[in-house]
């Protein structure tokens, strides 16, 4: 049997994974949802004045992402770990911290894309002025993949364990409070018309290091947890 | 000559030495921590003069501050410890990681009370979005997630193993959490007392805060030490000495 080289294995995974997440759509468009209806009762809770609403708008778009993504991170390894896939790419000869990065990577394209996609309908909702709403696509670009490598993090911890979400919660939102800081940071400045460019590096620079070191630490914590 | 320090550290690192160990130093740690305890409170009390600006109502800084103090200072040995216990798989080190976390969450509890009761006549808030409040909370959501995490996992030890994990995690992102909400927003005054340089408080309010600061180190120790000891117990239960141990009780 030959060995498949890095690539194809690479390209593989993210096939899989894409073609897996594809076959059951209704799970993609949960978050999706989720954002949309959560968006919705913030003008329930604080009455349909224009001003207030455009002032907290940028923040509420934010956060309803990341609780959207925790939603959906849970379900990362699941189903891997439950047909034993995830412990047949433990063993495998190609490197796992890559492997796994391909895996964040098509969890990513999965959850937070469309979510992204459908950011600026949820800012308008809440009248966010459409020239703060590239900074706010911005803003997500760098702040999304972040929370996705962070959370994978989490989710390898939590793999052996039942019922984690709620831990999982416990576990992430205290670290992802620098990314929520810097993205609403940026969106906040572009709304008050000052330089926003700043907050935007500080997250590039985050999103430089967690996307090295994150898949290996994924790797180390997904061999923790499975390790009986 | 030297080398019975190494090789004793290397005897401490097994269970019923350390269960000896730590059986013979708990007792002295606890009556020590409460001496100094009680000299440094009534120091604080009773012998410093009153601020001239806050009143009385400083004197909860004799509290306030070595709990704050203690909450970096356990989360620094858990993080150590968890360390230790991940690359070397010592199995008391995994213990010492996961004990200290419940007592080091009482700390930062401690802190994050007082501060907000301190907070009230001096801000005029219980609460205020601040940068060292804010990383106070999250350092208090570090320890209860590694908690969490802990008790989440049958095996006790593969548990611990991915808590250290976690709890290695939280000390890379500690001083990022803290500089980015210092960059947020702050209103807490900067800190006072400076080991190298001069600090900028009075000596007979000093002397009570530095006494304090060692009675909750000495009482951290005699905590642990207990935890620990009870851990062990159960995580070794099947083993010989503790079975020696437990016939020997029973005899008693």
């Amino acid at each position: 049997m030959t060995r498949a080289s890095l690539s194809s294995a690479c390209t593989a995974m993210l096939r899989r994974d894409l073609t897996l997440a594809w076959r059951r759509r209704g799970d993609i468009a949960m978050p999706v949802l989720y954002a949309l209806i959560v968006t919705m009762l913030f003008p329930f809770a604080l009455g349909p004045e224009d001003t207030l609403l455009q002032r907290i708008a940028g923040g509420v778009v934010l956060v309803t992402v990341l609780l959207a993504m925790l939603l959906a991170l849970d379900a990362m390894f699941s189903s891997d770990i439950e047909d034993g896939s995830l412990e047949q790419l433990v063993i495998a000869p190609q490197p796992l911290a890559l492997m796994l990065g391909m895996k964040i990577l098509a969890h990513w394209l999965t959850t937070a894309l469309p979510l992204i996609v459908i950011s600026p309908l949820l800012a308008a909702m809440l009248h966010l002025p459409a020239t703060v709403i590239p900074v706010l696509l911005l803003a997500l670009l760098m702040a999304t993949p972040l929370l996705s490598l962070l959370g994978a993090v989490l989710v390898a911890l939590t793999a052996g364990t039942r019922r984690s979400g709620m831990l999982l919660a416990l576990m992430l939102l205290p670290l992802c409070v620098p990314a929520v800081i810097f993205a609403a940071g940026a969106v906040a400045a572009a709304q008050q018309g000052l330089p926003w460019l700043a907050p935007i590096a500080w997250l590039g620079a985050a999103l430089v290091l967690a996307v090295v070191l994150a898949p290996l630490a994924c790797a180390a914590a997904l061999r923790i947890a499975l390790d009986a | 000559m030297a080398n019975w320090i190494p090789l004793w550290l290397h005897k401490l690192g097994s269970p019923p030495t350390f269960y000896r160990f730590a059986g013979s130093v708990r007792p002295w740690a606890l009556a020590l921590a409460l001496v100094t305890g009680t000299i440094a409170l009534y120091g604080g009390l009773v012998l410093a003069p009153a601020d001239y600006q806050q009143g009385d109502a400083y004197r909860i800084i004799f509290i306030h501050v070595p709990s704050a103090w203690m909450s970096m200072f356990i989360y620094g040995v858990m993080g150590v410890a968890a360390f230790i216990a991940l690359v070397w798989r010592i199995k008391l080190a995994e213990v010492v990681a996961m004990e200290s976390a419940p007592i080091g969450a009482a700390f930062t509890f401690i802190t994050l009370v007082t501060g907000s009761l301190w907070g009230r006549p001096m801000w005029g808030t219980w609460w205020t979005w601040d940068a060292r409040l804010t990383s106070e909370l999250v350092l208090l959501f570090l320890y209860l997630g590694v908690i969490g995490l802990y008790h989440a996992f049958e095996d006790r030890r593969q548990g611990a193993r991915a808590a250290a994990f976690l709890a290695i995690i939280g000390i890379i992102n500690v001083p990022i959490v803290h500089f980015s909400v210092n960059w947020w927003n702050t209103l807490h005054q900067g800190s006072t007392i400076s080991i190298f340089g001069h600090s900028k408080m009075s000596g007979d309010m000093l002397w009570p805060l530095l006494l304090m600061m060692l009675a909750t180190k000495l009482y951290y120790v005699a905590s642990l030490f207990r935890r620990v000891r009870t851990d062990l117990l159960a995580l070794e239960s099947g083993k010989d000495w503790v079975r020696q141990i437990a016939e020997s009780e029973v005899r008693l």
